[in-house]
């Protein structure tokens, strides 16, 4: 083959063409110059290891990411032409890379295809019809109300694939669907894709694995590596081509000749040790349990030392279950285990320095250097300090990591990450090796060079290796397999052994042989490929113009957040209980009513007169009286440690002075350590002080006397709020407070928490709009700030007994508006943060601080000035806050409140104007 | 290698825990170092936002709206409304009776003055007339200081104004009042340093939370416990390398910005309030470290840190009075948290001066309340890492 383009040389148009195409992710360039033309009605395989560029091809060809540089046509028009996008994005279907991404985990089986075919406008009936007919192909239909996070890997892709499927695409997108599934579920589900293919032979299909051995069976395939593609045509093409027997084989031969360089085939040497004595491992009927689920079901094994084990089985088989057993990170619920003969505890420090563990996930500290990390692990192993710095030349130098030492692991490639891993876990000399699926994801030669290393372990060092993998090929290099499925171990031997047991070809035809048999089910035969005949079948049906707002697919985004908003107790908490919560705190410990003042007197002078001041001042309310003070010290340390707040000092001969007439000075002390306080002491003190003076007037001389000194009468009217309590002002503003935090925080989860889990796949992927998006997520939420609003109504009427005098309607109107607001707010939020804890905290220091500080809450908004008075009307909260409180204290309604009602109006459209212009539907 | 399997009785020695926790300090330090979202956070935090919230939103009554209905329109009802100026008041507005309700009600006037017809008049015929102050009851921070300000101004304008005429008596005793430790009741000196409080039990429940999760999700606690490590090495280390940060973060907050960019006082020891932050930086820590046991991904402890971090600042006496509470509920939050504790300490050794034999009963609440998170945590340490 001489160029990239024309996998096959059919006449017909291609399903995509892509000319010059690159694209980067800041600095690293995952497509580079890629220029292709996938041919219609076949099914092609995308194959390399990770981060060559399969996925981001994908996406490109699916229209969910933008195109960067060169041109992307797929189905007869340019991609980058949103128009295209719009009209033709029915006709393709997208199931992005990992487990179940585009799942909702609490969602059963049948609703989560019912959320995508209501996004394609389907009806009721045919929904139905369309549902059925899939669960039975896929035989899913006797798990229909099964959640999807309680699904196998298997049948969740199946059902991604359902989802996939449910609108009759002509080009279906697949991105790794087989990964971490295990052979025979990976079997049923080509098969299903056949059928599939049989029935709509018009129907292209691009699909991207890192499984060679199943690549082999598509129509032709296109090799990756670096962003370009190096080779494509179909498998037999390419083995004549580089003269291998297989394709991983041939994959390496067509590597560039620099990368090729480096690969050495793996040599697997004879195990020269005896398997009597002490085995490494021994375990017997280990179980371990989560609740009800049965994750490992008495698994017994004896590993020789020296020996390498391999755990064979899908993800979710529980292997890692049965390696975190064996290393003490989690107790059994049954049976036990031996190391070297010692039984296993989980406190065990000693069994721990024989072990060396690899998890399956990257585990070691991105923030850290490779050598911080190194030395990291020479410490907590106790290497002696002195021995360290050898060791990690010894280890750099053996691991091929020296150019890295100072680089950062997240900056390293894959592969190189995992030798590091590796590196750490041999690093204490361990007699014993735990690797949980190294190699998942690695390139093909950083995978044989990690294999080179682990052989060299046990051959040269005895160390005992045991490890899982999903890959047949490495299955093949060990000394002995296990096979595992759903908790059990089906099969124990050499793959040798298991192979001619069973009297088949291969260790994968074993593999699934067992696993039909554990399953109880005959495989049926593969149904062939669509023959060429079938060209002859109808053309693909007109689709119906995609309408531009349509309200069943905002509806049917509405109703999903619903369904998953129910099934998920943390939020619902946080949404019904955290409003409550916190109102009861703010309305009992928010306030500013001064009271239980901490009060003594200082008095010197000990006469009736003195004491009789005294008095007038300790039967004050406010005040709680405490013991007498004797001396000045005294005074000092009691105000000094705050257990006395006011004092009263009364001078000796005070009552001499007073009845001579003289005008005695008497000095009140306030803590001033809380500045509101002593102001409010303040007021209650000269209240205080003007009462005495005119009682003892009134004694002395009279009514008239007592006159005298007051020359007018000042009366003080509290309107609103006769009592003057704090909680008649505060329970409205909490309300107000409330009524924007917790709706914004949880709008804004409700869109970034897509982003996190990967279903905003499905936004980018089906013909949803974004005004439609943001409104379908936002309705739940609105409705959920609702019902918190009526339950903190109750709070307020029934716990704090403060009424709503004026129009309950003005409040409920003004409410509604509000909430629209606030929880288009978090939307906006949402479209500039890409974590859920970004979002929280962001929503929250966003929304509290304009809120709390200058919404009228603390300080009325007339008596705010410059920034702050601005800062303030410019957010929602300060035009809610006069109709809260205008209602339930002022005896408001509409006429003086219909331009409040006009303000949260405005805010709700600026926020869903701005959110629908951030928001991307396609991805950068 | 039976010789391995003899030694497992070998108790460590608490050398090893030190060298363990150390090292595992070091890694939690370059941790914090590689997260400039979290170092430009509590940089903010401790900077930028101690000094706005100080300067900015205060308690003190000031910029008060007060509206004057002048019947009279006399010397002395002038001499009044002249007498009600900034910064206490914006300039007093002269209004008409009919407009008292429009101008409240829409929260425009928080304060009207009604001065009767024939008020001067009547002050010097000594018939005592009434002078009405109404009050928007619901600007709760200043109905109440602003009515008594109100009135003593009123009251010596008229006073003054009598006196001129020798129509009044002075009173028979001379009440002076002083505040100590604050003399001019300057809001700043409170909400500054309790803005630092505030900063220390949020940004250390954030910071150790946040380090635990982040280890769960990426798998990294796992790997810690694989090796030689226990779980409360683990813990301690994440709690101290947090503390440390935060102490240091306090330190230059309460020297540099509340110092000297506030001009605040500060009275007492600053090493034994740093001493008895430290020990509350433990025990928020271990909060955190709790938190992040209850919460299974970032978003949950997100959603769990925000009402936790809100009733602990607002019911600690760090916003309004602890004795303004309910007793039921100043019992409960000095049971369940040791920010009360903690406040009442900063607040005797910042403001009052008080050395160590006046506040260590705060400081014993402190270390009880973190002790029994701690142990809470470590009991659930294990066991949720693994989901059993």
């Amino acid at each position: 083959m001489t160029g990239d383009r024309a996998v096959a040389s059919r006449p017909e148009p291609p399903v995509a063409r892509l000319a010059g195409v690159s694209h980067r992710y800041g600095r690293t360039v995952a497509l580079d110059e890629v220029s292709l033309d996938i041919p219609p009605r076949r099914m092609i395989g995308v194959i390399g290891p990770d981060g060559v560029g399969k996925s981001t091809l994908l996406a490109l060809i699916a229209g969910v990411r933008v195109i960067q540089h060169g041109t992307v046509h797929v189905l007869g028009g340019d991609m980058a032409d949103k128009a295209h996008r719009t009209a033709q994005g029915g006709r393709i279907a997208y199931m992005p890379q990992g487990l179940g991404r585009n799942l909702y985990p609490t969602l059963s089986v049948f609703e989560n295809i019912d959320f995508h075919a209501r996004l394609f406008g389907q009806a009721e009936g045919e929904r139905r019809a369309r549902i059925d007919e899939l669960l039975k192909a896929t035989a899913l239909d006797p798990f229909e109300d099964r959640p999807a996070g309680k699904l196998s890997g298997g049948m969740k892709q199946k059902l991604s694939l359902c989802c996939a499927l449910i609108h009759d695409p002509d080009l279906l997108i697949l991105d790794e669907p087989t990964t971490g599934v295990d052979p025979l579920s990976r079997g049923q589900f080509w098969d299903l894709i056949n059928t599939i293919r049989a029935r709509r032979p018009q129907m292209s299909v691009i699909v991207a694995t890192a499984y060679m051995d199943e690549a082999q069976r598509f129509d032709a395939l296109v090799a990756m590596d670096d962003g370009r593609v190096i080779a494509s045509g179909t498998t037999a093409e390419l083995l004549a081509r580089t003269g291998e027997r297989d394709l991983e084989s041939a994959f390496i031969a067509l590597l560039p000749e620099e990368k090729r360089a480096r690969h050495r085939k793996v040599e697997v040497r004879p195990r020269a040790g005896n398997d009597d004595g002490v085995p490494a491992i021994e375990a017997e009927g280990l179980t371990r349990r989560f609740g009800n689920f049965v994750a490992v079901d008495h698994v017994s094994l004896r590993i020789a030392r020296g020996e390498i084990f391999g755990f064979l089985g899908s993800n979710g088989c529980g292997k890692s279950t049965t390696m975190k057993m064996l290393t003490g990170l989690l107790p059994a619920t049954e049976g036990w285990a031996r190391l070297f003969g010692a039984p296993m505890g989980t406190d065990d420090m000693e069994t721990r320095r024989n072990v060396g563990y690899m998890s399956q996930a990257f585990s070691l500290y991105g923030e850290l250097t490779v050598r911080q990390n190194l030395e990291l692990h020479a410490h907590l192993y106790h290497l002696p300090s002195g021995d360290i710095p050898g060791r990690i030349a010894e280890l750099a130098e053996r691991f091929d990591l020296a150019d890295v030492m100072d680089a950062r692991p997240e900056s390293l490639p894959l592969g190189l990450r995992q030798r590091l891993q590796l590196a750490v876990a041999v690093l204490h000399r361990p007699a014993m090796l735990i690797l949980d699926e190294p190699t998942s994801g690695v390139d093909p030669i950083a995978r044989d060079s990690f294999w080179r290393t682990l052989i060299d372990l046990s051959r040269d060092d005895g160390v005992t290796i045991f490890l899982s993998t999903h890959f047949m090929n490495e299955a093949e290099r060990c000394d002995r397999i296990s096979l595992m499925h759903a908790g059990r171990v089906l099969a124990v031997g050499t793959p040798q052994e298991l192979v001619a047991a069973h009297g088949g070809t291969s260790l994968e035809d074993t593999f699934i042989h067992y696993l039909a048999q554990a399953a109880g089910i005959e495989r049926v035969a593969a149904v062939p490929p669509p023959p060429e005949s079938a060209e002859s079948a109808a053309p693909a049906a007109p689709i119906p113009p995609v309408r531009r707002f349509d309200p069943r697919r905002l509806w049917a985004y509405a109703r999903r957040e619903t369904l998953e908003l129910l099934r998920d107790p943390i939020r619902l908490a946080f949404a019904f209980l955290g409003p409550m919560i916190l109102m009861v705190a703010f309305g009992f410990g928010i306030s500013f009513d001064v009271e239980n003042l901490r009060f003594a007197a200082y008095d010197q002078d000990r006469s009736p007169e003195s004491r009789e001041l005294t008095e007038a001042f300790a039967s004050s309310r406010y005040f709680s009286r405490q013991p007498s003070i004797a001396s000045a010290a005294e005074m000092d340390d009691r105000l000094r440690s705050g257990t006395t707040q006011i004092v009263i000092e009364i001078p000796p001969g005070f009552g001499r002075d007073l009845l001579g007439g003289r005008t005695p000075e008497v000095a009140v002390w306030l803590d001033g350590a809380m500045p509101f306080r002593a102001e409010t002491a303040k007021g209650y003190v000269t209240g205080l002080a003007t009462q005495y003076a005119r009682d003892l007037a009134t004694r002395r001389g009279g009514p008239s006397a007592a006159a005298s000194l007051n020359v007018i009468n000042i009366e003080t009217r509290f309107r609103y709020n006769q009592s003057f309590k704090s909680v008649n002002a505060m329970v409205p503003s909490v309300i107000m407070l409330m009524l924007i935090l917790i709706p914004a925080i949880m709008s804004a989860i409700s869109v970034v928490r897509e982003k996190e889990t990967g279903s905003i796949a499905n936004f980018r992927a089906t013909p949803v709009t974004r005004l439609e998006f943001l409104l379908g997520k936002q309705l739940p939420y609105i409705a959920v700030a609702l019902i918190g609003f009526v339950l903190l109504v109750l709070l307020a009427l029934l716990l704090f007994d403060v009424p709503i005098k004026g129009s309950i309607t003005m409040l409920l109107v003004g409410t509604v508006l509000y909430v629209m607001a606030t929880t288009g707010f978090g939307q906006l939020v949402s479209t500039f943060t890409r974590t859920q804890v970004a979002a929280v905290f962001a929503t929250s220091i966003l929304s509290i601080v304009p809120a709390v500080n200058f919404s009228g809450l603390m300080v009325p908004v007339a008596s705010l000035s410059g920034g702050a008075r601005l800062l303030g009307i410019s957010f929602p909260p300060a035009w809610y806050q006069p109709i809260a409180v205008g209602t339930f204290t002022k005896s408001l309604g509409f006429a003086e409140l219909w331009p409040n009602l006009v303000a949260l109006a405005g805010f709700f459209l600026l926020f869903l104007v701005l959110a629908r212009l951030l928001l991307r539907k396609q991805e950068a | 290698m039976a010789e391995m399997g003899g030694g497992r009785t070998r108790r460590q020695g608490l050398r090893t825990h030190l060298a363990n926790i150390y090292r595992l300090v070091i890694k939690e330090l370059r941790g914090i170092r590689a997260d400039p979202v979290m170092l430009f956070l509590v940089a903010y935090t401790f900077s930028v936002s101690v000094y706005t919230v100080a300067s900015g939103a205060s308690t003190e009554a000031n910029n008060l709206t007060v509206g004057i209905v002048d019947e009279d329109r006399s010397d002395l009802s002038r001499q009044i409304l002249n007498a009600l100026n900034p910064p206490l008041f914006k300039t007093a507005e002269l209004i008409a009776p009919d407009r008292i309700d429009a101008e409240m009600d829409a929260g425009r006037l928080v304060f009207v003055v009604e001065i009767p017809p024939n008020f001067q008049s009547d002050v010097l015929a000594e018939r005592q007339p009434s002078l009405q102050v109404n009050v928007d009851a619901t600007a709760m921070t200043q109905a109440g200081n602003g009515a008594v300000y109100l009135q003593s101004i009123i009251a010596q304008e008229v006073g003054d104004f009598a006196a001129r005429r020798e129509a009044a008596t002075a009173s028979p005793v001379n009440v002076v009042i002083r505040a100590r430790f604050n003399p001019n009741l300057t809001s700043a000196w409170f909400t500054s340093v309790m803005q630092v409080i505030n900063s220390i039990t949020m940004l250390t429940v954030i910071l150790t939370g946040a380090a635990l999760i982040r280890e769960r999700e990426q798998g990294t606690v796992e790997h810690l416990l694989v090796m030689p490590v226990v779980p409360a090495e683990i813990m301690l280390a994440k709690i101290a390398a947090s503390s440390l940060v935060i102490l240091l973060a306090a330190g230059l907050s309460l020297v540099v910005v509340v110092g000297w960019g506030l001009g605040v006082p500060i009275a007492g020891s600053l090493t034994l309030f740093l001493a008895g932050a430290g020990l509350y930086a433990f025990s928020v820590a271990s909060l955190g470290i709790m938190l992040g046991t209850l919460a299974t991904t970032m978003g949950q402890f997100g959603l769990l840190a925000i009402p936790v971090l809100v009733i602990m600042q607002l019911l600690s006496g760090s916003s309004t009075p602890m004795e303004s509470m309910p007793v039921w509920l100043q019992y409960t939050m000095q049971f369940i948290s040791p920010t009360p504790h903690f406040v009442a300490f900063a607040q005797g050794v910042l403001y009052r001066g008080a050395g160590i034999e006046t506040v260590w009963t705060p400081l014993l609440a402190v270390a009880a309340i973190g002790a029994v998170y701690f142990a809470y945590a470590l009991s659930r340490f294990r066991r949720v890492i693994f989901g059993a």
